[in-house]
């Protein structure tokens, strides 16, 4: 648990601006439009959002993983590591970084595995690369990995074709080749989205298990504000490419500020509160070529009125220090509407 | 109890999948995959059960099956008083007017081709429910009934959200007015604020139809809001069945426990106990001897019984049933 | 004379304004844009705008009657002229007139045969795919078969079997033999396409396999089928062109580019337009084609639709 305020953050992420030239004279989609936020060593962060609200987009943007043409990082965002700018970092020296202190887990493990390797060859790929490690040593490296994610019978297992293997196997082949190089942060795009609750409660536990044995700060992306309620420190909430609010996990749930948080909590089906009906936000996400005027939340909001047609909120401080939340509501409390 | 017969009323459906066989067709044919093996149970009319189990527990074969999109390998499975497996084409075609199903993905269900319009005339012309004018009311009133605005009549399924192309898949199940739909998975493709707006749709057509659904689901955090019985299923065979609240309240299938465990809770301060178990869900093509779930299982009385001998689906107490050994005693 | 400079002049201008009318029009629309976004996809429309213009309008272009020999001493084998813009041939027809009219029976040959040959590929396909088990073992032993024969033995042999092969069985035998990669691909397609919810949505409603096949399989594999019909038809032209050069094919009188071709092949040397204008002809439409079914490739793709 690290507190923001004491120490400096590892990764700082200012006002980043990632556009995508859509075809057929569509426009411009504003997929990530003015994202800031800080990663602090050590820490998870969860970062919460629906599909199309640029959580996706952001962390590829850290690592400049954003295909080019059509995407393009607009000038002015800024992306602070180690006392950088990732940004404008020469292909060679960002080369030195990805893979090596900043390291990515995505959805799908099948598709970040390539199915003519070995595990085995892959994990120990990065070390390779970034550490010049030999043959015997690879080899060694890449079954202490298997064994440190859980692997069962690593030394055989090393061999083995990702085809041979089981979902949750795979993601956890996946991690193992993330951390072979002990990055100090490690990505986690949707990382059990694509698995079964009984596997996607290992892979849980385990990624909990090794940021505490390694020490290595977590970016947890995520649509599922459950799966961030037991492993986050801290949490982002994106809507409409933009940052709409932010707090510690314990602050978000119990005092959520902005509305679509609330809508978000509120329509998760419940174990623990059973209900008849759910509630369930009105209407759909914007499309990314035309996010709404003003508050981009406002059509979709029960609370909207004139003011959050025009004018688009900042982020506001929503009175305990880290949290902030984009809405009017911070600033003219009397005009929220109570629940019908 | 009831006395009125229910309206399904499923019984021992078994679904093998022969394994390939090698040698251009001519070998031997490889291990049999036991997709469904000896699966019952009954649900009574307007009511709902859920069909909860992890990917390859053969929930969406039970689906299939049922609605005879594949042919059972045994069993019988009675609608209506008739059963569903034995009906000649031509009686099954007249039934498909009686049970519809919604699926999982709402991008690939429905033609990439078709406007809305189009998707949802044409049930109504294979069972000649209505044509020309007539039609056109009955799709806005289809429209209306699922929450759609009738502009989007004309448009292609790409042009539309997740979530509309999921009500247009139920608008399209409505169309023949069934009396007992099957949802396989109808949210789990979807996000989470639009997830709580079909299930509240479902809910409501439910109500206002007086509709039969068998829902299945991968968590049992869906099903918690929709389901009067909870039915869960592991490598086949449902391992526990039972009203909801039994089953939320208490559980007597350790697979059951295990599962309700690990449904994340929106609650950062909620106790947590997660159940998580070791390993994977062996493959229905290898199962593994005994009780199914003896590999993976965290029972403290786990023992050699387990092992060698499978466990029946027996009464707990009334109406609770559960396939364990252990289930009569507390954990 | 005049008129068939004249005409030849509207059809050039027409069929390139044409083309880029299309383009201007389609390039709203992403497909459209995917389409001519290949270099040659503008002239491939274009040329065989022209094409088919010319074979249309045959009677307006040509100059002379294809068949007529008005002077078959004095007009043999003239170099290409005022009156003759493309020579004559060694019988005193006019070549323009003969590539102007061949290009009816060319063009017709390819399009006709190749929609035989679509249409049975489809229905085979469609019917393997859907319905699997033995009737696929067994439709599709009989493919491998088919592909195996050389197709140019079996139209030998069929060909031996008429005096005069007409025009439609000539038709009806190429697309006979044709059929059996269409079919592959349909059925591969189908195999893919069967396992689609919106299928079994529409089984799971009634829809007899007639309706599914023609309703909700065959329209969602029509893009590969489009672009290999496109191929297809200078595969067709060529063949009909190589039967005509052997003399099995189309006969004399009747003009084809094929027999043309195969007129003058003993005066290359002293002749050599008699040969060569036809030759190009079929160079262009059949290269024209192959940019077209590239460019309806992509246009088509279904991975790109998503975006």
């Amino acid at each position: 648990m690290t507190q923001p305020g004491g120490t400096a953050p590892l990764l700082a992420v200012r006002d980043l601006k990632t556009y995508f030239v859509t075809g057929r004279g569509g426009g411009t989609a504003r997929a990530v439009d003015g994202v800031s936020f800080e990663l602090y060593p050590g820490e998870t962060l969860g970062i919460v959002g629906e599909s199309g609200c640029g959580k996706t987009v952001t962390s590829l943007s850290i690592l400049r993983l954003i295909p080019e043409p059509p995407g393009h990082i607009r000038p002015g965002s800024y992306i602070e590591f180690d006392g950088r700018n990732l940004l404008t970092l020469a292909p060679r020296d960002l080369r030195a970084i990805r893979g090596n202190r900043i390291a990515m887990v995505f959805q799908e493990p099948m598709t970040s595995l390539n199915p003519v390797f070995t595990v085995g060859d892959q994990i120990a790929e990065a070390a390779v690369v970034h550490q010049g490690l030999s043959r015997g040593a690879a080899r060694a490296r890449a079954i202490d990995m298997l064994r440190l994610v859980g692997i069962p019978d690593p030394e055989t297992r090393v061999d083995d074709y990702p085809h041979q293997l089981s979902g949750g196997m795979r993601q956890r082949v996946v991690i193992a080749m993330a951390l072979v190089c002990r990055p100090q942060i490690l990505i986690a795009d949707e990382p059990t989205t694509a698995l079964d609750v009984t596997i996607q409660a290992q892979i849980l536990e385990l990624l909990e298990r090794l940021q505490a044995e390694l020490g290595m700060a977590v970016m947890l992306i995520t649509h599922d504000l459950g799966v961030v309620a037991g492993t986050a420190d801290r949490v982002v909430v994106m809507y409409a490419g933009q940052v709409v609010e932010t707090a510690s996990t314990a602050e978000l749930f119990a005092g959520p500020r902005h509305p679509y948080t609330e809508g978000l909590l509120a329509s998760i089906p419940r174990l623990d509160r059973p209900a008849d009906r759910l509630t369930s936000i009105p209407g759909n996400v914007p499309a990314a070529t035309h996010w709404p005027a003003g508050c981009r939340f406002h059509p979709r909001c029960p609370h909207a009125w004139d003011k959050c047609r025009r004018e688009e909120p900042p982020l506001l401080d929503a009175g305990t220090p880290g949290h902030t939340a984009r809405c009017w509501l911070v600033v003219e409390p009397q005009r929220r509407r109570p629940a019908p | 109890m009831n006395a009125t017969a229910p309206l399904v009323d499923v019984r021992d459906l078994v679904k093998h999948y022969p394994g390939e066989r090698a040698w251009l067709g001519l070998g031997k044919p490889k291990r049999v995959v036991r997709a469904v093996d000896g699966v019952s149970f009954t649900i009574a009319a307007g009511q709902t059960l859920g069909l909860v189990g992890e990917s390859g527990s053969g929930k969406s074969t039970v689906a299939r099956t049922l609605l005879r999109l594949t042919e059972p390998t045994g069993g019988a499975a009675l609608f209506e008083g008739r059963d569903v497996f034995a009906l000649p084409p031509g009686e099954l075609r007249a039934l498909r007017r009686r049970m519809q199903i919604v699926f999982q993905d709402p991008y690939s269900s429905l033609n990439p081709r078709m406007t809305v319009r189009q998707t949802l005339r044409e049930p109504l012309a294979i069972h000649r429910l209505a044509a020309g004018a007539d039609a056109d009311a009955r799709v806005a009133a289809l429209l209306d009934e699922v929450g759609l605005d009738g502009a989007l009549a004309d448009s292609y399924p790409h042009e539309l959200s997740g979530g509309q192309r999921q009500r247009v898949g139920i608008a399209r199940a409505l169309s023949v007015e069934p009396a007992f739909i099957v949802c396989d998975e109808p949210v789990s493709a979807l996000d989470v604020s639009v997830q709580a707006q079909v299930l509240n749709l479902l809910t409501d057509l439910q109500r206002r139809h007086r509709l039969t659904y068998l829902f299945i689901a991968h968590d049992l955090a869906v099903v918690r809001h929709t389901a009067e019985q909870v039915a869960v299923m592991y490598l086949g065979k449902i391992v526990e069945r039972a009203p909801a609240t039994a089953v939320y309240q208490g559980p007597r299938h350790p697979y059951t426990r295990s599962l309700l465990s690990a449904v994340p809770v929106p609650d950062p301060h909620a106790p947590r106990r997660r159940i998580v178990l070791s390993g994977d869900v062996p493959s229905p093509a290898n199962p593994p001897p005994g009780c199914p779930f003896h590999p993976r299982c965290p029972h403290p009385k786990k023992n050699e019984r387990c092992r060698t001998e499978v466990p029946a689906l027996r009464e707990i107490t009334p109406g609770h049933l559960a396939a364990c050994h252990f289930a009569a005693e507390p954990m | 004379m005049l008129r068939t400079w004249v005409s030849l002049a509207v059809l050039v201008a027409g069929s390139t304004g044409g083309a880029f009318a299309l383009r201007r029009r389609c390039e709203r629309t992403g497909r459209g844009r995917r389409f001519f976004r290949h270099p040659t996809a503008t002239t491939g429309v274009a040329v065989l705008t022209f094409f088919v213009l010319v074979a249309v309008c045959a009677p307006l272009v040509a100059p002379y009657d294809p068949s007529a020999q008005p002077d078959p001493v004095g007009l043999q084998n003239r170099p290409p002229s005022w009156l003759h813009p493309f020579g004559t041939d060694l019988y005193s027809h006019d070549v323009l007139s003969r590539v102007v009219y061949g290009a009816q029976v060319s063009l017709g040959v390819g399009t006709l045969a190749m929609l035989v040959a679509l249409t049975l590929g489809a229905v085979v396909g469609a019917i393997a795919g859907y319905t699997g088990r033995w009737i696929d073992a067994v439709l599709m032993r009989l493919v491998d078969v088919g592909i195996a024969v050389p197709r140019m033995f079996l139209l030998l042999m069929a060909v031996a079997l008429w005096s005069r092969l007409p025009l439609g069985t000539l038709i009806v035998l190429i697309g006979v033999t044709g059929w059996f990669g269409t079919s592959r691909l349909v059925r591969a397609e189908v195999l893919s396409l069967r396992e689609r919810p919106f299928v079994d949505a529409a089984r799971a409603l009634g829809a007899r396999s007639g309706r599914v096949i023609f309703g909700h399989v065959l329209p969602n594999a029509a893009a590969p089928l489009i672009v290999s019909a496109a191929l297809g038809i200078g595969h067709v032209m060529l063949l009909e062109a190589a039967l005509s050069f052997l003399g099995i094919g189309v006969r004399p009188p009747v003009a084809s580019w094929g027999n043309m071709i195969a007129d003058g092949r003993d005066l290359l040397t002293i002749a050599p337009w008699i040969s060569l204008v036809p030759g190009l002809g079929i160079a262009a439409v059949v290269m024209s084609l192959n940019a077209v079914g590239d460019a309806l490739r992509d246009a088509l793709d279904p991975r790109e639709e998503a975006t």
